[in-house]
């Protein structure tokens, strides 16, 4: 199973660990990323590409699916404007092992973080201001191009 | 054939335009060639423009480099370094 979604709408992880799990293989590991009140932030607006996103998650779901065993997959992400403590971002993976599936998923949110368009600009008070990229995520996505296995 | 230019977040706002389609001068082969050609079409585009070392670009929704050639591209695309997740 890969379920790619870019969408405006709330989803419920609950059900996508459920679908995961119905997969039956053993293992599900999951990341959900909300919207932090860093400074006063009290919103986000979330902007894309569209069609360019769609393309680079694949790619980096396609790129997983190669580098570990992986019965599913699931990544959801939400663009327009969300609100402090929304949902973000789910990713999730199954697998019949833990590592697979826990390596997995770091390396899908590691790499959605730098490899798809996406741009977050936080609402803090009556202004607005675009979020700079941080050297951390690029880093943190640099990490799974030294692993032996890695392409 | 002209190429389709867009822009998001921050450099749309410089820009003023989400996007525009342009015909492009024998002299712009590369994608540097062409985000610095772009910088005369008003003060929104120098601005947009003006280090692009602070960019990025993507060829018809494939990320490239400022180096790379636009060749057959039909589609074109300036942005800021990406904050999604």
């Amino acid at each position: 199973m890969k379920r790619i979604l870019v969408q405006a709408a709330p989803f419920d992880p609950g059900a996508e660990l459920s679908a995961l799990e119905a997969l039956d293989v053993g293992a599900v590991a999951s990341f959900t990323g909300l919207v932090r009140a860093d400074d006063g932030v009290s919103a986000l607006t979330l902007e894309h590409y569209p069609g360019m996103t769609e393309k680079a998650l694949a790619q980096i779901v396609e790129a997983a699916w190669t580098r570990w065993s992986l019965a599913g997959v699931v990544i959801i992400h939400r663009v327009g404007t969300l609100a402090y403590g929304e949902r973000i971002v789910f990713v999730g993976t199954a697998s019949a092992h833990r590592h697979d599936a826990l390596d997995s998923c770091a390396f899908l949110i590691d790499r959605l973080k730098t490899d798809a368009p996406f741009w977050k600009r936080e609402q803090v008070g009556a202004a607005q201001r675009w979020v700079a990229a941080r050297d951390s995520d690029d880093q943190a996505a640099a990490r799974w191009q030294a692993e032996p296995k890695g392409g | 054939m002209p190429v389709q230019i867009l822009y998001f977040a921050s450099v749309r706002e410089a820009v003023g335009l989400g996007a525009e389609s342009i015909d492009l001068p024998d002299h712009v082969h590369t994608l540097a060639d062409l985000a610095h050609w772009l910088r005369q079409k008003s003060p929104g585009h120098a601005h947009a423009f003006a280090d692009i070392s602070r960019l990025c670009t993507a060829r018809d929704q494939t990320m490239a480099d400022f180096d790379a050639a636009i060749g057959d591209a039909r589609e074109i695309a300036f942005f800021p370094p990406v904050t999604g997740g």
